[in-house]
């Protein structure tokens, strides 16, 4: 196999750049061990920065998120949600910053408008009553995975492929280049190679994993944010508490549901995604604190995504390293055709593709200039179905009686669900829940699994897609991987929902006893 | 006065869950004149098999063929486990009870000479049992002979798929086949079929006619015909016995998932029955404020969300289930119960409720959460004395037992509910 670009990682760097590669006639190949946004593209807020939130700490990044949200609402408007973001301060907080906020931000040139207390309570009615400042600035909410599939999508009809489930696993090096990567597909267990001009380590938080493998340094450090989902939408605005950037800052809307995050843990590893109990009760306690309600609010699950962040060797806390971007040029080190982009922001995911595209078409020797700031992003039609709400518009619009619902928290149609089953058996991969979830809503309401689970594992068998025993299995591996984000957001209405669950599945079904 | 009405009985049992109902059939058969308060819920999603045991050790997958050795066993491990406040007899006696009464009401239930029965569930998968439903008997009887047997479903009722249990079970049984066939006159056939609908609809002659002719082509060799458990409601001996005759096979159904036909049957045979027997059932109202007065009685105010009526009684089962029931109450950081605050045993923290895997076989400790009682069944309170001498408790939220894991549900149910009656009117 021969490409100009070998992408490592198939993130929101990875794809963007694919896209900008791809837009001026590069030939990219995206290799992703796991699946689109399996990494912090996909454990996030979702959250469109309008910069605000940098303004005291770091400008530049500020400057950038600005810039980059005005323009993403141009190019890609259906992924994102114009809800527009709140800054409110309560009793008790830092009276200094609040002052100096509308003129940090008029510094960085982010619009922001004062919002009398009354007026914000008006807007959102489920606001602390001791609220003591609100601002509105430009946040939105953007639907991160279906950005990343519109990316890599326009990237495909260029010619560039993508190639999911398939791990790096070594490099070839000869002189100062890097001849061949050599990869595995991690569900066939197949080895192969790929001969490419360039390399580029778009990886995340596993930048520095790539790298070692080229026998290159980059020290990383990992911080965990966790965050949890209300069981339905509680905002219209992003609500951002305003204060320096802390822990259970933020709630964001994202369809039918809200987002409250985050954490900050220092990590050993990106491989540490597990939320922590502490985490969760830091979390209900501060969103509290703006809004109320979500102190006996029903949480359905939490998550949590590792930030990689570089090690700049010195005694800044998680918050203070830059949450900017580097290019790292390998040629320093020897290698003349490597890149890598550790860290980076969801908002300013273009940019930074922008900015690597050019490096990379300067080594190839393209002249085209990059075109993502102007190009909108073309729909495919597959981007949509992450977004909470979106499966259930059109079923609504298509009142086909005889297209049941599989999964009727997050009305799943049987007729979606068989789509997306063709598209992954065209791609040679094995329909399963898992699968099926990483492209849809399936599993990730309030029931989590529990009656989804069994409705599609019986459609699919009607349907051919299993046969055997091999749908237990699969609905196993379905079950565990929900209950990873409910277990530590088990008390009040979701524990009885887990109970009802395991009532059915064991308690009935006995699938615990089955040997695996 | 806020209250309508106000009632005095000797017993009132909270909970309208298998606990509750055998509590207030076993005082009603005694004499005892009783008001059963609780919402009607848990029990429509009840597959309609009685478990007795079968599980021990849990982690170790230990299934036992005689559920009375694997009571001997539980007991000898698991010292506080609720069975271990009865004799052998006694839950035989309650069984004998609790089935006498169903058989009389028209529910009929088999059971094996050696003990527990294995059953198809609506995974494909296959359990083990005590009591099953005479319309489920002959599908343990084909699964047991692996004769010639033809599984039905139909287009529209999600979740259950006869080419999924085939394929489950084909490796050992390999006489075994599937049909989908629509169900007749099912408007609308994707999102309207729900199970009681097909149900009800079975209860017109015309209607079971059409179903059997529609399988009739299909059955070919088959010796037993599987279909969803939705034949019938009332009348549901007779559509099984009818469908049997019409095919000129044995035919039985298979438990379903979520909404349980054979668990409506059962709400609705004991609601009338319980009824017949003089019990006052208050079917969708919660006991809201309870307190227990200078003379020894209590006085339970009941009512949906707004206080109704006043309920004063020489005794109290409290049957009111776990989470689901509403009788447990997580909070962030402690489990509650939810009508007397009794002290309720559990783990110390959150996070040791639930273990990282769901389906790690030692079960998830917040499940043996519940309530420590004396051996009758008297729930202790603060001081490890009973909470009060005509207080007591029955069914899953009783401390120290995992009837998911163990797959004793009803049979903790029937028995403690037995223990309880037996302690209240001693």
């Amino acid at each position: 196999m021969h490409t100009q670009v070998l992408i490592i990682g198939g993130g929101a760097t990875g794809t963007g750049l694919a896209r900008d590669l791809a837009l001026r006639g590069v030939h990219c190949t995206l290799v992703e061990k796991s699946h689109l946004n399996a990494g912090a593209s996909g454990r996030n807020h979702g959250l469109l920065h309008s910069g605000a939130r940098y303004v005291g700490t770091d400008p530049i990044a500020a400057k950038q998120c600005h810039e980059e949200n005005l323009l993403l609402k141009k190019i890609i408007p259906r992924v994102i949600e114009d809800t527009n973001g709140l800054f409110v301060a309560i009793e008790g907080d830092d009276e200094q910053y609040i002052a100096d906020f509308p003129n940090l931000c008029k510094k960085c040139g982010i619009p922001v408008q004062a919002v009398d207390v009354d007026e914000a309570r008006e807007l959102e009615p489920g606001l602390s009553a001791k609220l003591i400042a609100a601002y509105r600035v430009d946040d939105g909410a953007i639907d991160p995975f279906a950005l990343c599939r519109e990316n890599i999508a326009q990237a495909e009809s260029f010619g560039s492929s993508l190639l999911l489930h398939t791990e790096v696993i070594g490099f070839k090096k000869q002189g100062n280049q890097i001849t061949e990567t050599l990869l595995r597909d991690r569900v066939t267990g197949t080895e192969s190679a790929i001969e490419a001009d360039t390399v580029v380590n778009a990886a995340g938080a596993w930048v520095g994993h790539i790298a070692a493998m080229a026998g290159i340094a980059i020290h990383m450090l990992y911080s965990k944010g966790t965050l949890l989902v209300t069981g339905h939408r509680f905002t219209r605005h992003v609500i951002n508490r305003l204060r320096p950037p802390h822990d259970g800052d933020i709630l964001v809307p994202g369809g039918s549901v809200s987002i409250l995050g985050t954490t900050s843990i220092r990590v050993d590893s990106p491989d540490v995604t597990l939320p922590s109990f502490p985490e969760i009760d830091l979390l209900v306690n501060e969103g509290a604190a703006m809004l109320p309600v979500l102190k006996n609010t029903r949480f359905v699950r939490a998550y949590a995504g590792v930030r990689p962040l570089l090690d700049f060797e010195n005694g800044f806390d998680d918050r203070s390293v830059s949450r900017g971007f580097s290019l790292l040029d390998h040629s320093n080190d020897g290698l003349e055709n490597f890149l890598s982009i550790p860290g980076g922001k969801l908002t300013t995911y273009r940019f930074m593709a922008e900015k690597t595209a050019d490096v990379v078409c300067d080594r190839l020797g393209v002249k085209k200039p990059s075109v993502t700031a102007v190009e909108p992003v073309p729909s495919t039609g597959m981007g949509r179905w992450s977004e909470p709400g979106a499966a259930a518009r059109v079923w609504i619009e298509q009142k086909d009686p005889d297209d049941p619902v599989l999964c009727e928290c997050e009305i799943v149609p049987q007729s979606l669900i068989r789509g997306v089953i063709s598209s992954i058996t065209k791609k040679n991969m094995k329909p399963s829940l898992l699968a099926i979830g990483e492209v849809t809503r399936v599993g990730k309401g309030v029931c989590q699994g529990t009656f989804c689970g069994a409705r599609i594992t019986a459609a699919m068998h009607s349907n051919g897609d299993l046969c055997g025993d091999d749908g237990l299995g699969d609905l196993k591996d379905f079950l565990r991987e929900r209950w990873r984000g409910e277990r530590p957001a088990l008390w009040d209405g979701q524990l009885i929902q887990a109970e009802l669950k395991e009532a059915f599945y064991c308690g009935l079904a006995g699938l615990e006893l089955r040997d695996e | 006065m806020p209250y309508s009405d106000t009632i005095e009985c000797d017993l009132t049992v909270i909970g309208r869950g298998m606990a509750g109902m055998a509590a207030a059939l076993f005082a009603a058969e005694k004499g005892i004149s009783t008001v059963q308060v609780g919402t009607n819920g848990g029990i429509i999603f009840a597959s309609g098999l009685f478990d007795l045991f079968s599980v021990h050790p849990v982690n170790e997958k230990n299934i036992w063929k005689d559920p009375w050795m694997g009571i001997e066993a539980l007991i000898r491990d698991i010292p506080r486990h609720p069975y271990s406040r009865l004799t052998k007899e006694e839950i035989q006696l309650a069984f004998e009870e609790m089935l006498g009464f169903l058989n009389v009401e028209g529910l009929h239930y088999c059971r094996a000479e050696e003990g527990n029965s294995e059953v198809i569930t609506p995974l494909g998968t296959t359990k083990h049992t005590y009591c099953v439903p005479q319309g489920m008997w002959n599908g343990v009887l084909a699964l047991k002979e692996k004769k010639p047997c033809l599984l039905v479903d139909f287009p529209g009722m999600n979740g259950f798929s006869a080419l999924q249990l085939a394929e489950n079970l084909k490796e050992a049984w390999r006489d075994l086949r599937s049909a989908r066939i629509p169900f007749p006159e099912g408007k609308g056939q994707g999102t309207m079929v729900v199970g009681d609908v097909m149900a009800r609809g079975l209860e017109l002659p015309e209607k079971r006619e059409k179903l059997a002719g529609m399988i009739l082509p299909y059955v070919k060799e088959a010796q037993h015909v599987g279909l969803p458990a939705v034949l019938g409601m009332s009348h549901h001996n007779e559509v099984i016995q009818e469908l049997g005759a019409r095919l000129g096979v044995s035919v039985f159904e298979i438990p379903t998932f979520s909404l349980s036909i054979p668990g409506l049957r059962l709400m609705e045979t004991f609601t009338n029955a319980l009824s017949k027997r003089g019990v006052r059932q208050f079917e969708q109202e919660r006991v809201l404020v309870a307190e227990r007065r200078p003379d020894g009685r209590f006085a339970l105010g009941i009512g949906n969300k707004k206080l109704q009526t006043r309920v004063v009684s020489k005794g109290i089962i409290l049957a009111s289930g776990r989470f689901w029931g509403k009788g447990l109450y997580a909070f962030r950081n402690r489990i509650k119960e939810t009508v007397f605050d009794l002290p309720v045993s559990q783990p110390a923290e959150r996070s040791e409720w639930h273990r990282k895997d769901f389906f790690d076989l030692r079960g998830h400790p917040v499940n043996q959460a519940g309530l420590e009682t004396d051996d009758s069944y008297r729930p202790l309170g603060d001081s490890g004395k009973p909470a009060f001498d005509n207080l007591f408790a029955a069914g899953s939220i009783l401390a120290h037992q995992d009837w998911m894991r163990m797959k004793c549900g009803s049979g903790l149910a029937i028995a403690t509910a037995y223990g309880a009656v037996n302690g209240f009117s001693n």
